[in-house]
């Protein structure tokens, strides 16, 4: 139960749903979310690459930059969604496309 | 610095101050501003009294000055002009200053009322400054600068009266004929130049006797040095200026074409002797002998009063040119110092009777007589006496009478030829053509005496009113007559017979440079030896033509009309001038014009018309394509066809910027997706 694997496939599943709700997600909170996942996919593997690569604690000390600067995305990102529906009156990303041509 | 350098650099740029001021204000000063050229020049005369003075007490013939600086420095190529000052340098600035002053003196009355009064003094600095610079360059290089500027003024001087047609071709003659002189000059001084490394006059010296430049080289430089005193001192063949020269005022002609301007050609070959080959030396002395003989024949026949001064100046220097090429180069100088004064008052004498003539016609309302024609004159002498016997005491000095200066310096030039023609006999040519220019020169002199103030007034309404001319005139004459007397030039000396006083002694003859050549001391023997011989045949070719003039033109016992009808064609070819003129005309400047027309048609129609315009039209062409190059080609495909392109991507793949957020993470994940699909093969 203890393997490299189990991680990993965990860590795929969690960036794959990321990446889904990324993808597939009109509102830009959930767009959000998605991202979330995809970064704590990336933390899960360098914690598990860590520990079994023998690496000591070089993994974690990533694993708490990643959350950190996942801190400050989040916070910059709300703020653009604040902003987006100041103006638009919606956080449908979809409806933020107004410098397309 | 030393007192003789301040004192030269006075002498030789007060003059030049006296033009500048004289050029750019002269007109608006009170009296036009006579008094600034002559306050000047008076200056120059009082400095280089001092420096003669100071000569005279030092007694040192060895004295010497000499300065100079970089004038233009290029590394390797450095060329330094300067002064040398010896006693040659202080007896000739004595000589410019002093005749200089005379005739600016003179120049008040003769030139009063010119309308260009003003502008002619400033020409006269002009002269006097550019023959001091000869006078004091220690260098070619700065001769030969002062050399053209000596040209130039003379240019402007002669050519002072320029409306009428004939000054302005002679002063035209005057510069380019000089001009002619000039290229060989400076193809001598290259070629010294070339070899030696240096122009100052001490370093061409030791070069060439350490033997740097040696043979034909050293005699075709030292021939083209002497092409140059050619030129200015007018020798033949280039001796077709001085007369037209005449043109000029007549107090220019006593400064530049007695005593200094033609006097420059002389001091150039002085300064050069010590560099001529035998073979070089010799042509000078045909040269030099020829000209003195040839002139003296062609004055004999000249009734303008002018010409026969003109070619007896011609005939004087052939004498001074005859002794450089014979060896005895001081009793050239000599010659020239003693010329100076008594052709420079011969000059002011003829101006004096010019001037008087002028003003009686002036007074007849007679404008179509020529106030220079001998034939209008006669009977002057009593009407004239300060400028009939100053004339006479100079005529004296140049017929070579005893007990005036000319004797002297002629005597000496005429026993250096002699001795000369007695070491080479076959050179014996050389000494008939000397005492024959003498006899004949005193015979024209004592014409020119006779037809202008002796005998009855060939135009007897006019005598009345031919007057003696004024103070300013006649001072010069009384103090240039004065020093016609052999006196001041023997002191301490009272020896009326023997050359030597206060100038032989400061004036040695060096020795010459060129090894093998004759040393000072062997000339000098020679010339001594032969003196009283020369002595007697002088004093005797003298008399014999002094006595021939007054047969004919004072006792009438030979009549000069018949005289030349029987010698019919030596009189035509004496009174043309040997046809100089016309042959130089038939033979060297029409061939020239039409060669220069030939010329000009190859360039006009064949190089213009075909050559310049065919190279025209090719360009124009050439032009032609690239522009349909640039403008089909570059133009249109190269720089159109990026913007083009650009603009065809840019439509292409905007079409890929849909706006949805969505879209371009699936761009990215798709890309990532190929990527690692691309690594894993």
């Amino acid at each position: 139960m203890d393997q490299l694997n189990n991680y990993l496939f965990i860590a795929a599943a969690l960036f794959s749903i990321g990446l889904f709700g990324v993808m597939t997600r009109r509102n830009g909170i959930a767009v959000l979310m998605g991202v979330e996942l995809i970064l704590n996919a990336a933390n899960i593997n360098f914690i598990a690459f860590s520990r079994f690569g023998g690496m000591n604690l070089d993994g974690h000390i990533f694993g708490l930059i990643v959350i950190v600067l996942a801190a400050a995305e989040a916070a910059v990102a709300l703020a653009i969604v604040i902003n987006i529906y100041n103006n638009m009156n919606t956080i449908n990303i979809d409806d933020a496309s107004t410098m397309k041509e | 610095m030393d007192m003789h350098i301040q004192y030269s650099l006075f002498i030789l740029f007060l003059p030049l101050l006296a033009f500048l001021i004289q050029i750019f204000f002269g007109k608006r000063l009170p009296r036009q501003g006579d008094w600034v050229s002559i306050s000047a020049i008076f200056t120059t005369l009082f400095f280089a009294l001092i420096m003669f003075i100071s000569m005279l007490t030092n007694y040192n013939p060895d004295f010497k000055q000499e300065a100079s600086f970089v004038w233009l420095d290029m590394g390797e190529f450095q060329i330094r002009l300067g002064f040398l000052i010896d006693n040659i340098t202080i007896i000739m600035l004595l000589i410019v200053a002093l005749i200089s002053t005379c005739t600016h003196i003179f120049s008040i009355k003769y030139l009063e009322d010119d309308i260009r009064y003003s502008r002619y003094f400033a020409y006269l600095g002009l002269f006097t400054f550019s023959m001091n610079g000869i006078v004091l360059a220690n260098n070619l290089m700065s001769m030969y600068m002062f050399w053209e500027l000596v040209g130039v003024s003379s240019y402007l001087l002669i050519g002072h009266w320029f409306e009428k047609k004939s000054a302005a071709n002679a002063s035209k003659k005057a510069f380019l004929t000089n001009r002619v002189g000039d290229i060989g000059f400076f193809i001598g001084i290259m070629l010294i130049y070339n070899a030696v490394g240096s122009f100052a006059f001490s370093d061409v010296f030791s070069g060439v006797s350490s033997g740097l430049i040696a043979g034909t080289t050293l005699t075709i430089a030292g021939l083209g040095l002497f092409m140059g005193a050619m030129g200015k001192s007018s020798q033949f063949p280039l001796h077709i200026w001085l007369p037209d020269a005449m043109e000029g005022p007549t107090p220019v002609s006593a400064l530049m074409h007695a005593a200094t301007m033609v006097a420059a050609g002389v001091y150039l070959s002085v300064r050069i002797f010590p560099i001529l080959t035998p073979d070089a030396l010799l042509l000078v002395a045909y040269v030099g002998g020829f000209t003195a003989f040839f002139a003296a024949s062609i004055a004999i026949t000249q009734s303008d009063i002018k010409k026969v001064l003109a070619y007896s100046t011609v005939s004087q220097l052939g004498y001074m040119i005859l002794a450089v090429g014979t060896g005895v180069y001081t009793a050239a100088f000599f010659h020239l110092l003693t010329h100076a004064m008594f052709k420079a008052n011969l000059f002011y004498g003829s101006g004096s009777v010019i001037h008087s003539m002028h003003h009686a016609l002036h007074k007849k309302h007679d404008h179509h007589t020529d106030p220079q024609d001998m034939n209008n004159m006669g009977g002057f002498k009593d009407k004239m006496p300060i400028t009939y016997w100053s004339m006479l005491l100079s005529t004296m000095a140049i017929a070579g009478v005893p007990i005036f200066s000319g004797f002297l310096s002629k005597d000496a030039i005429l026993a250096g030829t002699l001795s000369f023609a007695q070491h080479n006999p076959q050179h014996f040519l050389l000494a008939i053509f000397g005492f024959g220019a003498a006899a004949i020169t005193a015979f024209y002199m004592f014409r020119m005496m006779f037809l202008t103030f002796h005998g009855n007034p060939k135009i007897p309404d006019l005598i009345d009113d031919i007057h003696e001319s004024p103070k300013e005139m006649t001072g010069p004459l009384i103090l240039l007559g004065g020093l016609s007397f052999f006196i001041w030039y023997t002191l301490p000396n009272y020896n009326p017979f023997s050359t030597y006083g206060w100038f032989t002694d400061l004036v040695k003859p060096m020795n010459a440079v060129v090894p093998g050549n004759m040393t000072a001391e062997e000339i000098e023997a020679g010339a001594h030896h032969a003196h009283y011989l020369a002595m007697y045949v002088s004093i005797g070719v003298a008399a014999f033509g002094i006595f021939l003039s007054w047969l004919f033109y004072i006792k009438k016992g030979l009549s000069a009309e018949v005289w030349a009808k029987r010698w019919g064609f030596l009189y035509d070819w004496s009174i043309n001038k040997y046809y100089f003129d016309e042959n130089y005309d038939k033979y060297i400047y029409q061939p020239t014009l039409r060669l220069a027309e030939k010329i000009a048609w190859i360039d006009w129609e064949l190089y213009d018309k075909y050559f310049i315009n065919g190279f025209g039209r090719l360009i124009n062409w050439v032009s032609k394509i690239s522009g349909k190059i640039d403008y089909d080609f570059i133009d249109q495909i190269i720089v159109d066809g990026t913007g083009k392109a650009a603009s065809l991507f840019g439509r292409t793949f905007k079409k890929i910027q849909t706006g949805k957020l969505q879209n371009y993470v699936l761009y990215v994940t798709a890309g990532v997706i190929i990527l690692m699909v691309i690594q894993s093969f």
